[in-house]
């Protein structure tokens, strides 16, 4: 197998994560309305970064919270059960605008898990969708409203992030060719 | 590590691996349970049948909640209204089942190894739900699950299990998954009901029910199992209570944060006393609550498919 490029280092992850939250703050003028949730495993880091820097930008603190989507799968009788990881929203998303935080959007279908997981815990106003790769090959209609670098791949390729959040040495995001 | 079983049969057969996946999954599921909506829609479209041809409320109960809680369509079988009374056989009432596209079986008998039995003959998910004085592995599950949450670890700890063994598939089950996972596990009751050969499962067995509580962190309690003795096995329910019962003055000469549990239903005034089934220490209804997380658990892991665990 050869070895994985780095598409992102650590610099560029941070630069792409501060141009989002700059591009969700233009967007979101009511600032007190934003929530943030993040997917496990990577998007819960992300979401919780992002919250910072919005802080930073609007002054005031930005919630963050972490949703798990496993059990609003449409695959979980095709793939081996996957990792259930705790659900974490400590706030009410009626009314709220929620940013879904991913790290890589790849087919859509942990997007849509993620917005009918999401119903179950309120009815939000906006739901907005933020991801730091996009890397193509929707298999549903959904199209993310923040991006942080758009990756053309192949199907059988596969895209890593490594956060420091996770035991990782560095940031980094690889992309590996079968 | 990921989940590859078709069935959940017993304990004897689970790695240490297969029984943390499981405790991992039901915490997650033990979480799900305190949202304002209770409801996951990981089984829906699935079928389970719940084939009680033994009594059951607290396991068929609790099966039943979780099947709901995960969005499957359940079909509910019982001994009293079923075609074993018209002279059908387990196979063949099995298959019937089946043959309605049924995805998953649960499955209480008072045969040993009847669980076993349908998962060689059906192409379904099997569960044992308690097959005689056998195993009853997801009680096994749920106690592990309770033990690790109040003691933040298994290994290490003593559990003693105080009442009726020889007759009890949940002492084979909890000796199983207990020792697998690193506990000490000591048995004691009346020698008639504790006999020696349980120490070839890896534990201590004693007649002396001070000496066995003494050091204990956690003491699990068992029911005098009446319907599967077929002889009296020890002189009077009266002189039972006197020399096993859990009473305080027992209770006070424990460990001052030893725990108590029972797998239900609980005979008050007999292995029990009244007060100590309701006091602080007792784990008795929270080991119900867990119960629910360990067989949503259960179902969502057996439900995963073949392919890797990781998909788009």
């Amino acid at each position: 197998m050869p070895e994985p490029a780095v598409i992102l280092d650590a610099l560029a992850i941070q630069r792409a994560l501060t141009r989002i939250a700059h591009e969700i703050a233009e967007r979101n003028e009511a600032s007190a309305e934003v929530v943030l949730v993040g997917i496990p495993v990577g998007g819960d880091h992300l979401a919780a970064r992002l919250a910072k820097i919005l802080a930073g930008i609007w002054n005031h603190a930005v919630p963050a919270g972490i949703l798990d989507v496993n059990l609003h799968r449409d695959d979980l009788d095709q793939r081996a059960a996957p990792t259930i990881h705790p659900t974490v929203i400590p706030f009410d998303v009626t009314g709220r605008t929620v940013v879904l935080v991913d790290d890589v959007l790849f087919s859509g279908r942990t997007t849509r898990a993620a917005m009918d997981a999401l119903n179950d815990f309120g009815r939000p106003k906006k739901i907005q969708l933020a991801v730091l790769i996009d890397r193509g090959h929707r298999d549903l209609p959904i199209k993310a409203d923040f991006v942080g670098k758009n990756v053309p791949t192949a199907l059988e390729e596969k895209i890593s992030l490594r956060l420091v959040e996770s035991g990782a040495a560095q940031d980094e995001a690889l992309l590996q060719k079968p | 590590m990921k989940w590859t079983r078709k069935h959940l049969l017993d304990i004897e057969s689970l790695t240490v691996d297969e029984i943390t996946i499981v405790l991992d999954t039901a915490r997650a599921f033990k979480a799900v349970g305190k949202r304002t909506i209770k409801k996951v829609p990981a089984l829906r479209g699935k079928t389970v049948v719940n084939l009680f041809v033994e009594p059951s409320t607290r396991t068929r109960i609790s099966f039943e909640l979780a099947e709901q809680r995960l969005s499957a369509d359940i079909i509910n079988f019982s001994t009293e209204a079923s075609s074993f009374k018209k002279g059908e056989t387990l196979k063949d009432t099995a298959r019937n089942l089946e043959a309605l596209n049924a995805d998953f079986l649960v499955i209480r008998h008072s045969a040993s190894g009847a669980p076993h039995f349908l998962s060689r003959v059906l192409g379904a998910h099997v569960i044992n739900a308690g097959d005689g004085a056998h195993e009853h592995p997801t009680q096994a599950l749920l106690d592990a699950f309770t033990i690790r949450e109040k003691k933040g670890k298994v290994a290490g700890l003593n559990v003693t299990i105080l009442g009726d063994i020889l007759y009890s598939r949940v002492a084979r089950s909890d000796i199983w998954a207990l020792t697998k996972l690193g506990a000490k596990v000591t048995l004691c009751g009346p020698s008639t009901l504790v006999p020696r050969t349980f120490e070839q499962m890896g534990c201590r067995v004693t007649h002396d029910v001070d000496e066995a509580i003494r050091d204990a962190d956690i003491i699990n309690l068992l029911r005098i199992q009446h319907e599967r003795q077929r002889k009296t096995m020890f002189p009077s329910i009266g002189e039972y209570t006197q020399l096993f019962g859990l009473n305080k003055a027992r209770l006070a000469r424990t460990k001052p944060d030893a725990l108590i549990m029972h797998p239900g239903p609980i005979n008050r005034g007999v292995e029990i006393d009244s007060e100590i089934a309701d006091c602080a220490r007792s784990l008795i209804l929270e080991q119900v609550t867990n119960g629910l997380a360990v067989r949503m658990a259960v179902l969502f892991l057996l439900n995963g498919g073949k392919g890797p665990q990781e998909l788009a």
